[in-house]
């Protein structure tokens, strides 16, 4: 069963407020440094990007790297001036991309 | 890789007699400390009871933030997992759990109380997760799950969610007593028996040395009461058989299978000495 990404975040704010936005995608992370039991190593497949856009404008964009553990947890800020939604959408090393909504009202 | 297997092994050793036997004074002081500070946070009341000590109060602050806060725990994409699957009409007899029993917030409270529970088909203690299956089996036609599957753990995690914060209650009353003792016995009996290349016991760490180091972790008393976990070190959730099994390898034992009775009884027994705390499924361990 596909498991769906989490988001987080008030559905009303006030104008200019600064609001906290948590993800979570699970995604198992294969760093890329691990090896099978034949001695063959495991390819990398990570998440390497996150992205979220406001009403289409970029918001932050972050590279993810090995290290970040399987199902990463991914937190940050924004200052809400309109009402609009917000996009996320996470890249993994195969291309695929997983994209997920939310709408904000602001009061 | 063999190279690194036998430091490790070695590296166990040594710890064996420096827990074991030869505490130096130094060190019991730091681990009183340790021991205090833990009793005076704030945080862990909840997770104390009596002498019991729930995994939570062992745990960092960094791996209890992430237990306390509901969408940091990763635990719960399995939830939403299970949410869905209690929803989902599975198998020939067309039915859902939902359609049998209903909402799960409301008849699947306390029913993490209840497991292990006696099976009196087979005359043994039965776990939730062969319990499940034999339901999916039995009642709903459809195929059955593997112990440590994806789907099996959702739904595992799922029912037990629902006893969340409630105390752990025993299932033994009068009428039972006499049938489930020798299981408890049993249960007992693992807990204490020395076993693998080290020669250890469940209880020498988890009873008598809890609270103390092995290698770089603190030891737990061994709560099963936030089981199935969110491992940081599996990177996803896993039943207690599976830490059993991770338990039973590191003293260099060989491990039993996943339900199998032994590791049945075992958790029966544990359940008992877990009585009042309270359940914290899905927990997050490192």
């Amino acid at each position: 069963m596909a498991r769906k990404p989490r988001v987080k975040l008030p559905n009303s704010v006030n104008k200019g407020q600064v609001v906290q936005i948590k993800t979570l995608i699970p995604h198992k992370m294969e760093t890329g440094q691990r090896k099978n039991k034949k001695g063959g190593k495991i390819p990398r497949f990570i998440i390497n990007k996150v992205e979220a856009t406001f009403n289409g404008k970029p918001v932050i964009t972050a590279d993810f790297h090995p290290a970040v553990s399987a199902n990463p947890y991914f937190a940050f800020y924004a200052r809400v001036e309109e009402s609009g939604t917000f996009k996320f959408t996470w890249t993994d090393d195969k291309g695929k991309t997983v994209t997920t909504s939310k709408k904000v009202a602001v009061k | 890789m063999i190279g690194r297997k036998v430091l490790s092994a070695i590296a166990i050793i040594g710890l064996g007699f420096t827990s074991g036997f030869a505490l130096s004074v130094s060190s019991a002081n730091a681990q009183m400390n340790e021991a205090e500070k833990r009793a005076k946070d704030p945080r862990n009341k909840n997770y104390m009871v009596g002498d019991k000590n729930s995994g939570y109060v062992y745990m960092t602050s960094q791996t209890r933030d992430m237990q306390d806060d509901d969408f940091a725990n990763p635990g719960f994409v399995w939830v939403d997992t299970g949410e869905s699957l209690w929803n989902k009409v599975n198998g020939t007899a067309g039915k859902s759990c939902a359609s049998c029993h209903s909402s799960a917030a409301k008849s699947m409270k306390g029913v993490a109380n209840t497991f292990p529970r006696y099976d009196p088909k087979t005359k043994k203690m039965i776990a939730i997760q062969a319990y499940l299956n034999r339901h999916l089996g039995e009642k709903m036609g459809a195929k059955k799950w593997k112990w440590e599957s994806e789907n099996m753990l959702a739904m595992a995690i799922y029912v037990k969610l629902q006893s969340r914060s409630t105390p752990v209650k025993s299932i033994i009353n009068d009428q039972n007593r006499t049938t489930l003792a020798p299981f408890l016995a049993k249960g007992k009996k693992f807990f204490e028996q020395r076993r693998g290349l080290l020669d250890m016991s469940c209880k020498q760490c988890h009873e008598d040395n809890a609270g103390n180091m092995a290698r770089s972790n603190v030891l737990s008393m061994g709560m099963p009461n936030g089981f199935p976990t969110y491992r940081l070190k599996w990177q996803k959730p896993g039943s207690i058989h599976r830490r059993f099994v991770g338990c039973n390898k590191n003293v260099r034992a060989k491990p039993y299978k996943r339900g199998s009775e032994e590791y049945t009884n075992l958790e029966f027994y544990l359940m008992q000495r877990a009585l009042g705390l309270n359940w914290e499924t899905p927990s997050v361990r490192n």
